[in-house]
């Protein structure tokens, strides 16, 4: 398959679940679905499409808390990130790690780092931070101070 | 000089720990030991066990996770035992003291006694340091 | 069953990115099962990167791998480069894939050397660590600096290789070419390398595709995939190449591909060197600005792929950088690859995946029921060497028959 037939493909699957589609170049392509359609679309690219699963990048920004999956198509030299956003105060998604083994620890990261809460995880704990790492407390969310550091630059 | 301390400065025998580094001076403390530089001929050998060391090299920063372990390695090593520092994190921190994860100086909860500046440092800079630590507790 | 056992290796490690605490748990002398924790070596590169500007930045992730120590540069520049679509002068290109490759050698060098030592072949480790010196050397020479090169720079490298050097890294890697074939020749005839390795913590295709496993992991077990050739960046596009595949997926297959790395790594060093011989140019196109956006920057590794997000406001720092490095995701295939495996070769098949060394020399078994120590680390690579030995009666054979003569 080609590289216009995958992401053809992919546009047909996804049809009315895409919310936004973005070409940044031929070999780079994002695509935003809705936090639900997730598994549906991990099942297209994964199970059907072969794609091998790069990791995936949770994103805190001032309006949303964005997860990338990043989906790598080594055939016809193609990267497919499908972002999702969800919402900051309540930040929940479906665990992929029963579809994807690869995602089970990446999972437990973005969990740590972020407070996203990923639901049916086969295995959720700290991966990175001591078990003792106080809750809510989230390294990589904007609103973080660091201890020791409040008032200060950092 | 104390007899315990005289014995130590003979045939080193040398624990490594490495925090949470990036591995370059664990690398080149290993090079240390391989024909090129064959730190082994002067009696320094690598052991598996703190327990058995004379010598603790630490390198790289220790983060929340490693530090308790190194304060409880410390602590369970026969004394008189000599700390060096090997690169830039174990020393100061190098760019990572700003990071949410890391404990804090080294010398702040170890005693340490001698430090190896550079990233990494050569293996020729661990060699002269060794040199000048025994040295100094031979107090010559 | 007998009673089951708790093994702890690490959870310091320190030859390897990700530091890894394994629990194998055994009953008698079989393994089976795994429980992996990580986090020792945690240090928030990631949140450390959004207060860097981009070209702090490359010197941040150096430090995220000693060994690796160009792979995270490169792929990290690249992301900049794609958010920015920033051009990169094609003498850049060429230096990027020799440093690249130069460090390929020098890392699947140094994982030779340390499996022969658990294997019990201490001189295997100690000549392939000797003739890594001399990469190490050419290192010095072209960069300034024995580790950390500090070579790359988004928009290009940072330094030029001298013409007047080329012919002392010429002379420096013809040398290398029959240490080389004598370590490929000490893997492939000797029988006791075979007995020791063959058919040892395989791993599946569907497994390392479940997983998402990359690297000369995935490419032993027969899965063909390489970010150089399926994703062409740097000059691997501009020179001719093959990757290196095996089948069996067995610890014995990934080091036939390494070695078979290193032969083709030194294929494209000659070609880029030869390049830089005849077409001068500007090495830097030294970019101003990165505009908003995200971009992705990956590169093969000597472990796998190595991946990296960048995402810009439009001002001189990321506002996220993420990092993926190759172990984690080749790490978790551990805990297939050891299940049934017996406590002597679960050493060889954890570095199989090349994650990690010195945890080893950390390693200490306790019983469950008394906490009891009962194995320490000197323990259980004796144990490794024993059943080397007992091989060697059984095979009556007496080790590798070198070939002197090519050294």
């Amino acid at each position: 398959m080609t590289r216009e037939a995958t992401l053809q493909r992919i546009r047909e699957a996804l049809g009315d679940k895409v919310v936004d589609w973005f070409d940044k170049s031929e070999k780079r392509s994002y695509v935003e679905i809705r936090p639900e359609d997730v598994p549906d679309a991990t099942r297209l690219v994964f199970r059907e499409l072969g794609a091998r699963f790069q990791i995936a990048t949770g994103v805190d920004t001032p309006s949303a808390i964005e997860i990338l999956y990043h989906w790598a198509f080594d055939k016809v030299n193609l990267l497919v990130t499908i972002r999702t956003k969800l919402d900051r105060d309540t930040p929940e998604i479906a665990s992929l790690a029963g579809i994807c083994k690869g995602t089970e620890w990446i999972e437990r990261e973005m969990w740590e780092l972020l407070g996203i809460t990923f639901h049916d995880h086969p295995d959720m704990r700290h991966l990175l931070l001591t078990d003792e790492w106080p809750e809510g407390q989230y390294p990589l969310r904007r609103d973080f101070v660091q201890p020791g550091k409040e008032g200060g630059e950092g | 000089m104390s007899f315990a301390v005289q014995a130590l400065t003979r045939s080193l025998n040398v624990f490594h720990l490495a925090g949470s580094a990036c591995n370059n001076c664990d690398i080149e403390i290993l090079d240390a030991l391989t024909p090129r530089y064959d730190l082994e001929r002067f009696g320094i050998v690598l052991v598996g066990s703190i327990r058995h060391a004379d010598v603790l090299l630490l390198s790289g920063v220790f983060n929340k996770k490693s530090a308790i372990r190194l304060q409880h390695l410390y602590e369970q090593a026969p004394k008189p035992v000599v700390v060096v520092a090997i690169g830039a994190c174990a020393c100061a921190g190098c760019m990572f003291r700003e990071s949410y994860n890391w404990y804090g100086k080294i010398s702040d909860y170890i005693p340490i006694d001698a430090y190896v500046p550079g990233c990494p440092p050569k293996p020729e800079a661990m060699i002269a340091a060794v040199a000048k630590l025994i040295a100094k507790l031979r107090g010559s | 069953m007998g009673k089951r056992t708790i093994i702890p290796i690490g959870p310091y490690h320190a030859l390897q990115e990700e530091p890894e605490f394994f629990k194998l748990y055994v009953e008698g002398e079989t393994v089976v099962g795994l429980d992996i924790e990580l986090g020792y070596n945690h240090r928030g590169i990631e949140k450390l990167s959004e207060s860097k500007t981009y070209e702090q930045t490359v010197f941040l992730v150096e430090r995220i791998c000693g060994i690796c120590s160009t792979s995270h540069p490169i792929a990290c520049v690249q992301a900049v480069e794609d958010a920015g679509g920033v051009e990169v002068p094609e003498r850049a290109l060429y230096i990027r894939s020799l440093i690249g490759e130069l460090e390929r050698v020098h890392s699947h060098m140094l994982w030779l050397g340390l499996a022969g030592h658990f294997l019990g072949f201490n001189t295997v480790w100690m000549w392939v660590w000797r003739y890594r010196e001399e990469l190490l050397n050419i290192m010095e020479l072209v960069t300034g600096n024995r580790n950390h090169y500090a070579m790359m720079k988004p928009g290009g490298v940072r330094r030029d290789i001298k013409d007047e050097d080329i012919p002392t890294i010429r002379k420096t890697l013809d040398g290398l070419h029959g240490p080389l074939e004598l370590f490929r020749d000490a893997v492939s005839d000797d029988p006791i390398i075979h007995a020791r390795l063959k058919g040892v913590g395989v791993l599946t295709p569907e497994q390392i595709v479940d997983y998402g496993a990359l690297g000369p992991t995935a490419r032993a077990s027969g899965v063909d995939i390489d970010v150089r050739r399926d994703h062409p960046h740097a000059a691997y596009g501009l020179v001719d190449w093959n990757v290196v595949t095996a089948t069996h997926g067995d610890v014995f297959d990934k080091a036939v591909v390494r070695i078979g790395e290193m032969f083709e790594s030194m294929k494209i060093i000659e070609q880029c060197l030869a390049k830089l011989k005849s077409s001068p140019g500007p090495v830097d196109s030294n970019p101003k600005e990165i505009p908003p956006g995200e971009g992705i920057g990956h590169y093969e590794a000597p472990r796998g792929e190595v991946f990296h997000y960048i995402r810009s406001d439009g001002s001189n720092r990321p506002a996220r950088h993420k990092v993926r490095a190759p172990s984690f995701m080749n790490v978790l295939t551990d805990r297939e690859a050891v299940l049934g495996a017996t406590v002597a070769d679960a050493t060889i098949i954890l570095a199989a995946v090349d994650p990690c060394y010195c945890c080893t020399e950390r390693m200490a078994a306790r019983d469950v029921a008394t906490g009891e120590r009962v194995l320490t680390s000197r323990e259980l690579i004796r144990l490794s060497q024993a059943k080397t030995e007992q091989l060697k009666k059984e095979l009556g054979a007496e080790g590798p028959r070198l070939n002197l003569e090519a050294m």
